[in-house]
């Protein structure tokens, strides 16, 4: 288990926050990565944000609607959010689950998200 | 006959995440599949977070059944919660009495092979998740 002296790292390239989420978060960790996400896109001006799930085993339907959650919260505040490495068997499940994630952008790859991320910014400039 | 593998006590988010490991490893004990271990990994997880959350806390215990060579894992949950007044309502999706989206206990079910659930005001809620390893 995580503590608050020992949080998920995250770092900002170009603009886009990136975080690795480590396997078996519980819901309170979960819960309080999702509010340093938001302060930290606030903090670095950041337009994009990758959160790297491949090391998860599985997303149930809180981690699920936690990640939708960041999506969302990062969009309001003019981010774009691409969740990238969801393992084949993780993305089966939440089918079965009936967790679509609607409105969560995914990619195969953190390189591929943060091309997107960059090319979309720079379109807009 | 079962052999109890393992029995996590559930209080706590951090116990749900415990029960997770336990029904990985259960799995991983009968050779289950990738796709089947993180079907009944998640099912566990919703299961075990709702007896946290709506049961006040309970207990979850994992055994093997079947002969060898078809070996199932069978988790058990048992919680000492309130009950759940309209069971049939509670595992239709899209039902929650809390904030959550209501596909836990519905997902749950299609998740796993089998899939059991009894409750009562005075015994609290007890789910049974039977998954084999293909």
């Amino acid at each position: 288990m995580l503590d608050a002296a020992n949080p998920i790292p995250m770092m900002t390239i170009n603009g886009c926050i990136i975080v690795a989420i480590r396997d078996d978060l519980d819901d309170q960790e979960i819960v309080s990565l999702q509010d340093r996400l938001v302060e930290e896109v606030a903090k670095r001006n950041a337009h994009g944000v990758v959160i790297d799930i491949s090391s998860l085993e599985i997303v149930d339907t809180f981690a699920g609607r936690m990640l939708a959650a960041m999506a969302q919260m990062a969009r309001v505040m003019n981010a774009r959010t691409i969740v990238v490495g969801m393992r084949p068997a993780v993305a089966m499940t939440l089918v079965e689950l009936g967790m679509t994630l609607d409105g969560v952008e995914t990619a195969l790859n953190a390189d591929r998200a943060i091309n997107a991320i960059v090319s979309d910014r720079s379109n807009k400039l | 006959m079962t052999d109890e593998a393992a029995r996590v006590t559930l209080k706590t988010s951090g116990d749900v995440a415990f029960a997770r490991q336990a029904a990985a490893k259960a799995m991983a004990a009968i050779g289950a599949s990738t796709i089947k271990s993180t079907k009944f990994v998640t099912a566990v997880s919703e299961i075990a977070r709702n007896a946290v959350i709506y049961g006040r806390g309970g207990v979850i215990s994992f055994s093997e059944a079947g002969a060898a060579g078809q070996k199932r894992v069978v988790a058990v949950c048992t919680d000492r919660g309130p009950g759940i007044d309209d069971i049939d309502r509670a595992v239709s999706d899209g039902f929650s009495t809390g904030k959550s989206l209501g596909l836990g206990l519905g997902g749950a079910k299609r998740l796993v092979d089998r899939f059991e659930i009894t409750s009562s005001s005075k015994q609290g809620t007890k789910v049974t998740l039977e998954c084999g390893p293909r």
